[in-house]
């Protein structure tokens, strides 16, 4: 608003902030209430469930802490793979978008064998009320996991081709941005589910 | 043909809000009749339970998701972008998504009415018949057996993610699209109210969202949510759908709060009294709005504890709520009053209003709402907060702008002849009402008995409803009419003072011909402290590019109810196929060169 006299140009914006990243951020505070409401309902039925398995009997926390691990040096691949594109190193960046993309990958992969362990042990997602809850959670966590994936695919056959470069630095900030929240609440979810049982 | 389909101009889309939604207005108000026709004399007509129950359902959603929500999204879209001095949303394509997602939502959700040969159901209406809020358990598979449901739950979801969409972009367009020295403060109330009716719509439609996933897994994967069956608890489905639908009667009535702020002040040529109040009173109703939720469910047994606490909370409310009231009031006081059609119309909503939030305090206290609940006393109040207050509020907004959307005025006689009809008919069938709950009729019953001393409100109510369908026929014919019988408007026929009408009607497919500097709250009006603006340039000094049409937002649009289509016939092929078109148009939307 300081900018009051300032004649509108094209990349003007009233808040001198790209306008495709204030949308992304009031989509993350959107997601935050999605999250929210599911959190919450994991919380609210929490010891509720009629039959077992029960959590401390099946939830894998060294296993999970790898995951975690393994999401959290993808945020960090994420920051160089934008320092790359923003200095224009678009070697460096396509490196650390695929190593972004592919540490997602280790974690989708860690999660559909979690999934398929719990169901080997008798944890189906109708079992009981933490079965239902745990997989609709952490399930979204991981379709939002999936589609940042792609996106970060998409960008770096983008990058190969030599569509990417410090022009579109805005873009791989924005990937960045819906990653780092997906990483975030992963570890909401695995402080709330996990460690507090 | 082809140019609406591709269109992303906000003025196009708007009309295209418009006209929809009036539609849907027109078939939910067709329902209301047929309800009204039906209790109109002790044991009924001749209406089935069955059918009784889809209308009173398909009632309740249509109006508030495909009437109210989209006929105020019709002014936030034609509007918002000309009072703050832009050449159109921040994301135009988005804003194309946004139309066809409610437009196929709603279809959806209607073509229930029909679908009942394709699922064997042995009638031809399959239609939703749970109740708007759909409460648990009587939405379950065990209960609710047919596709009812579950056209209900997916058609929301759809008609969820429009409104999630048209959010985003118009909290972006109206804090980063504004014109020079718009500042924050010289924003005119109604794009304020729309700015704070979309943080509401950002935050509170994910909890609906996952309420609705939830009760999709319930009925299509065999979970228990909501089924105390398997340990769930049906009052969970309540607290999220009401954390949803608390706020959600402010995103339905803020923005006809909006309207009602700006016809004041143009037809007592007087600025808006208060106007920083007014904001602030908003921001503050939207607070609150979050906080109130379970006077929604006093009668599911809370405890006394959280019994006082959203009593308090909810009689809160009341105060910004008041403030706002006595700001209209005092913006009337000692002004030159004009009586136009859209004046009274905002007048009648003030009026209406009080009514109707007065009720609300009432149920704020939780012994005398335990008295009240599910029966006709709360059918009272909320028509008399969303008929009286929003409906109200829209149709003074339709007469004000209709001008400056189509460039034809509206007949005054036909608007005061709507007017008068639409007043004492809404009284006529929504106050009875109070009195026939408060004797004990309860709400959503397809019959009473002679016994229970009703029958002469029930009369009074159906001949009140029939009236305000004539008086919406007569408005119907008005807008009509300035198709046929054209009298043509000039740029600022009500002598406003904000920025949509410094542009000719209608305007331009560019809006401004030089985006305009403002230095102003009420930039076209001569006051004591400063002249109008200068008049824009009646020609474009240099050539304005404005950005073309996609066919991408549409075809992103159809995927979605091709994936609710897979789901209720169990198909997954059809989800797959629907999600396949999806993703096409999101990897041609993004590539597509689109110039801003």
């Amino acid at each position: 608003m300081a900018h009051d006299t300032h004649a509108a140009t094209h990349h003007h914006t009233s808040m001198g902030l790209d306008s495709r990243k204030m949308a992304f951020w009031a989509f993350i505070g959107s997601e935050c209430l999605l999250f929210g409401s599911l959190i919450s309902t994991y919380l609210v039925y929490k010891g509720r469930s009629l039959v077992g398995p029960y959590p401390h009997e099946i939830l894998n926390i060294p296993f999970t802490s790898f995951s975690t691990f393994d999401l959290l040096m993808s945020s960090l691949a994420m920051v160089l793979a934008l320092a790359a594109v923003q200095r224009g190193d678009m070697k460096q960046g396509k490196l650390w978008l695929l190593v972004t993309a592919l540490l997602g990958l280790v974690f989708l992969g860690g999660q559909f064998w979690e999934f398929s362990h719990f169901v080997h042990e008798g944890l189906g997602l109708t079992t009981n009320l933490f079965g239902s809850t745990f997989y609709v959670l952490t399930g979204t966590h991981g379709a939002h996991v999936t589609i940042g994936v792609i996106w970060l695919l998409t960008l770096w056959v983008q990058a190969l081709r030599g569509k990417l470069g410090p022009a579109n630095a805005m873009t791989v900030e924005i990937t960045g941005l819906y990653w780092h929240f997906v990483d975030v609440v992963w570890i909401v979810i695995f402080t709330v589910v996990y460690l507090i049982q | 043909m082809k140019s609406w389909l591709t269109t992303t101009d906000h003025k196009r889309i708007g009309l295209l809000y418009f006209w929809t939604a009036f539609a849907f207005f027109l078939i939910g108000g067709l329902e209301a009749l047929i309800i009204r026709a039906q209790l109109v004399r002790p044991e009924g007509i001749g209406v089935s339970a069955e059918t009784f129950n889809q209308l009173f359902t398909m009632h309740g959603t249509t109006m508030v998701f495909l009437a109210l929500m989209p006929l105020s999204a019709a002014f936030f879209n034609f509007i918002i972008p000309l009072q703050i001095g832009a050449r159109d949303v921040a994301f135009p394509r988005l804003n194309a998504f946004s139309y066809w997602v409610f437009l196929l939502g709603g279809l959806f959700l209607n073509a229930s009415f029909v679908a009942g040969p394709l699922f064997g159901a042995g009638q031809l209406s399959v239609a939703p018949d749970a109740g708007w809020f759909g409460y648990a358990n009587l939405t379950s598979r065990q209960f609710s057996p047919g596709p009812n449901v579950d056209f209900w739950l997916l058609g929301l979801q759809i008609l969820g993610i429009a409104s999630l969409a048209a959010g985003f972009n118009f909290v972006v367009t109206i804090l980063n699209m504004r014109a020079p020295g718009m500042r924050m403060l010289r924003l005119p109330p109604f794009t304020w109210m729309t700015l704070i009716t979309q943080f509401l719509v950002i935050t509170a439609f994910p909890v609906i969202t996952v309420a609705l996933v939830l009760l999709m897994f319930d009925r299509f994967f065999g979970t228990h949510f909501f089924l105390p069956s398997g340990g769930g608890d049906p009052i969970l489905w309540q607290h999220l759908f009401w954390m949803f639908g608390h706020p959600e009667v402010y995103i339905l009535i803020l923005p006809a709060m909006g309207i009602v702020s700006e016809v004041l002040p143009t037809f007592s040529r007087k600025p808006l009294f208060g106007y920083t109040v007014v904001v602030y009173s908003g921001v503050v109703i939207a607070f609150l709005g979050w906080s109130v939720w379970a006077h929604h469910m006093f009668a599911s047994g809370l405890g006394p504890i959280a019994d006082s606490v959203f009593a308090g909370t909810t009689m809160l409310i009341a105060i910004p709520t008041g403030v706002k009231i006595f700001n209209w009031i005092g913006t009337l006081w000692g002004g030159q009053i004009r009586f136009t059609t859209a004046l009274l119309f905002a007048v009648g909503f003030i009026a209406m209003f009080i009514i109707g939030g007065l009720s609300g305090v009432t149920h704020a206290s939780a012994p005398t709402d335990l008295q009240q609940t599910d029966t006709y006393y709360v059918v009272a109040h909320i028509h008399y907060v969303l008929f009286g207050g929003t409906i109200l509020g829209l149709f003074a907004g339709m007469y004000y702008w209709w001008p400056k959307m189509t460039g034809r005025l509206l007949s005054e006689r036909l608007g005061k002849v709507h007017f008068w009809l639409t007043l004492i008919g809404m009284n006529l069938a929504f106050f009875p009402m109070h009195l026939s709950g408060l004797l004990g009729m309860p709400r959503r019953i397809y019959t009473y008995s002679p016994d229970l001393g009703v029958a002469g409100f029930n009369l009074v109510s159906t001949i009140g409803a029939f009236l305000v369908g004539i008086a919406t026929l007569v408005f119907f014919w008005n807008l009509l009419r300035t198709r046929w019988q054209p009298v043509n408007a000039p740029a600022n026929p009500w002598n406003g003072a904000t920025l949509e009408w410094a542009i000719p009607s209608p305007p331009p497919v560019y809006n401004f011909t030089v985006i305009p500097t403002v230095a102003n709250r009420l930039p076209l009006w001569q006051t004591e402290r400063h002249g109008p603006m200068a008049p824009l340039p009646e020609r474009p000094p240099a050539p304005i590019h404005v950005p073309g049409g996609s066919w991408w937002p549409m075809i992103t649009a159809v995927g979605l109810p091709i994936m609710a289509v897979g789901a209720l016939s169990h198909f997954l092929p059809v989800v797959l196929a629907g999600a396949v078109v999806a993703i096409v148009g999101i990897y041609g939307w993004a590539f597509e060169p689109f110039e801003m």
